[in-house]
């Protein structure tokens, strides 16, 4: 299976299947008061997700993760602050319109039992009054989208479904409006490891298509350094620890709790985010055996196990299996030393 | 095993019909020929106004029922006082509460005294299956119906009521067949039903034809109504036949 690479996100707000643009997601001191608890479950949190992105939102149990993420479609109502959507405040409309066009997945996903899969998918264009013939057509859209059969699938009802076809489908029916912004709670935290890792990767590549912008809560810290173009880690009390990109997350953790809760492995995990094409390869002499090879999309926490399991070079192949250079433990603990000393942070977004 | 040979009677060209007589005056366990003969005079119309004594008592309990489950289901305050009440006027022996409700002005022998009693037999199934089945409507779906847009309105009844359905139908069965059962009681205050052959058989020593022919139609129609109601319920609720594939 190919490793995926580096990662970019569209450039273009536009989604290829005609509909809205993803749009920036500001939380303007956003707080949440419970009546009669002493300490607020949010005090106030302001973090801006911009157009097209996905946000991962991570932290332990009782960071108020969800809760946050819930304010924003105001399935929590704000005690404080304002949350603005593409500029416009989201707390001065009624909710129920607010929320047909926020994209919402949760864990438990929530398919309506007794509707068949198109149904379900149809449910916000159904909300939305459109014609029947544009939600046929754009729910035939989606189950292309998500790589599932229309014929085979669109009738049957979610009790036949498998946990990872329930899955897509919760998320294509969430995208079913095209709304420019998805809100995801943990929504394949309930899917075992081995298909928990495909929809990721699916989702990644869905996202590459409709660009959306996306708040994504997580407690899974490599899960969020997966999927987060920039990862919000709140601490317990609803307070934000950090909001950076992954990789200036595991290179320089805002403080103690920070780099706790990404691991003392980081250094590994920042290494899993690059590829071997981004190190600086020892040519290849031609004279060599080409073995043992790794391919240069291959991600460098990979191919680090790779050369201590060796205990010696790898030659790095391309697609096509020609060798392209030589990659050594040198070479990547040079990078790893490089990025130390780099003052410039090239990924550099603070919070 | 004198019946079945009786029964054969009707389907046989007759030599005159004072057979049957004979069986009736021997009160043989069953007499085809006294069915055939009162058929439409008796039996007919007492089938008729039984089947309106239930449905109209199984539609009326159904509204209030539902209403009720419906508010309880809003407003939790609301489950306790109505469980009481209608737990009460269902532990009420059947005879019992007809003889209370002739007495009281407006009501007296006559089909409405029945039927409030019919009535109040069935609210306590209706309300609690209802109620039950709105309730068991899974939180997540509950959830997604709400974060998706529906209004409270939408969700209940594009979600929430069509997924309490088979738990709401299951308690039209059971009061359903509950007052065909008790419907044949009525006939203490109401001259209508199958009741009234019923009582009229055991006032007439035991006229066992009668007793059987009309209790027999009673227990045909409590089972055909079942059999519809379950009927409806796999047209209404297909998704609880699928099995995961």
């Amino acid at each position: 299976m190919p490793l995926p690479g580096p990662r970019r996100h569209a450039t273009s707000t536009s989604s290829p299947t005609g509909g809205s643009t993803a749009l920036e997601l500001e939380l303007r001191d956003v707080a949440k008061r419970y009546p009669g608890q002493r300490e607020p479950a949010i005090p106030g949190l302001s973090l801006t997700v911009p157009a097209g992105e996905i946000c991962a939102l991570v932290g332990p149990s009782g960071s108020g993760k969800t809760t946050a993420l819930r304010l924003i479609n105001r399935m929590v109502a704000p005690t404080g602050g304002d949350i603005l959507l593409g500029g416009r405040s989201v707390l001065d409309r009624p909710a129920n319109e607010l929320r047909r066009e926020i994209g919402y997945v949760i864990q438990q996903i929530g398919l309506f039992p007794h509707l068949t899969i198109a149904d379900n998918v149809a449910a916000v264009p159904r909300l939305l009054g459109w014609s029947r013939d544009r939600i046929a057509e754009r729910v035939a859209e989606l189950f292309e989208l998500i790589g599932l059969d229309a014929g085979e699938i669109g009738e049957r009802y979610p009790a036949q479904l498998s946990g990872g076809q329930r899955q897509r489908v919760g998320v294509a029916r969430a995208l079913a409006a095209d709304p420019p912004l998805m809100l995801m709670d943990e929504p394949f935290g309930a899917i075992d490891p081995i298909n928990r890792t495909r929809l990721q990767d699916e989702f990644l590549r869905l996202q590459q298509l409709v660009g959306k912008t996306v708040v994504f809560v997580t407690h899974d810290v490599d899960e969020a350094i997966k999927m987060g173009d920039k990862i919000a880690i709140l601490r317990r009390g609803g307070v934000l620890a950090q909001y950076a990109s992954p990789d200036e997350i595991l290179r320089r953790p805002a403080d103690a709790f920070v780099a706790e809760f990404v691991g003392a492995d980081r250094a590994l995990k920042r290494l899993g985010l690059r590829s071997v094409a981004d190190v600086a390869l020892e040519p290849w002499d031609g004279v060599r055996a080409p073995e043992p090879s790794i391919p240069r999309g291959a991600n460098l926490r990979d191919a680090l196990s790779e050369l201590l399991g060796t205990g010696g070079d790898l030659v790095v192949v391309d697609d096509h299996g020609a060798a392209v250079g030589v990659l050594t433990l040198a070479a990547v603990s040079a990078l790893i030393g490089d990025d130390r000393d780099d003052e410039h942070d090239r990924h550099g977004v603070g919070a | 095993m004198i019946g079945a040979v009786a029964a054969a009677e009707p389907v046989i060209p007759t030599f005159g019909g004072g057979g049957g007589r004979s069986c009736e005056q021997a009160n043989e366990l069953f007499c085809w020929g006294w069915v055939d003969r009162n058929w439409s005079d008796v039996l007919w119309p007492a089938l008729r106004q039984h089947v309106e004594l239930t449905l109209i008592a199984v539609v009326i309990g159904f509204a209030i029922a539902f209403v009720l489950a419906l508010i309880a289901y809003r407003h939790h305050w609301a489950e306790r006082p109505v469980t009481i009440v209608t737990t009460v006027l269902y532990t009420i022996p059947a005879l019992a509460l007809f003889e209370l409700l002739v007495p009281v002005p407006g009501f007296g022998l006559s089909r409405t005294t029945a039927e409030v009693a019919l009535v109040s037999y069935t609210l306590l199934i209706l309300f609690r299956n209802t109620l039950t089945g709105l309730r068991e409507v899974p939180a997540e779906v509950r959830e997604s119906a709400r974060g998706m847009g529906m209004t409270p309105r939408q969700s209940l009844l594009r979600v929430e009521l069509p997924l309490a359905l088979p738990a709401v139908i299951a308690g039209l069965r059971i009061a359903t067949v509950t007052v065909i059962s008790l419907a044949t009681v009525a006939s203490f205050v109401a001259d209508e039903g199958l009741g009234t052959p019923i009582f009229q058989a055991i006032n007439n020593d035991v006229f066992k034809t009668e007793l059987i022919a009309a209790g027999g139609l009673a227990v045909a129609l409590a089972i055909f109504a079942d059999v519809l109601l379950v009927l409806l319920q796999r047209v209404l609720t297909p998704w609880t036949r699928v099995r995961a594939g």
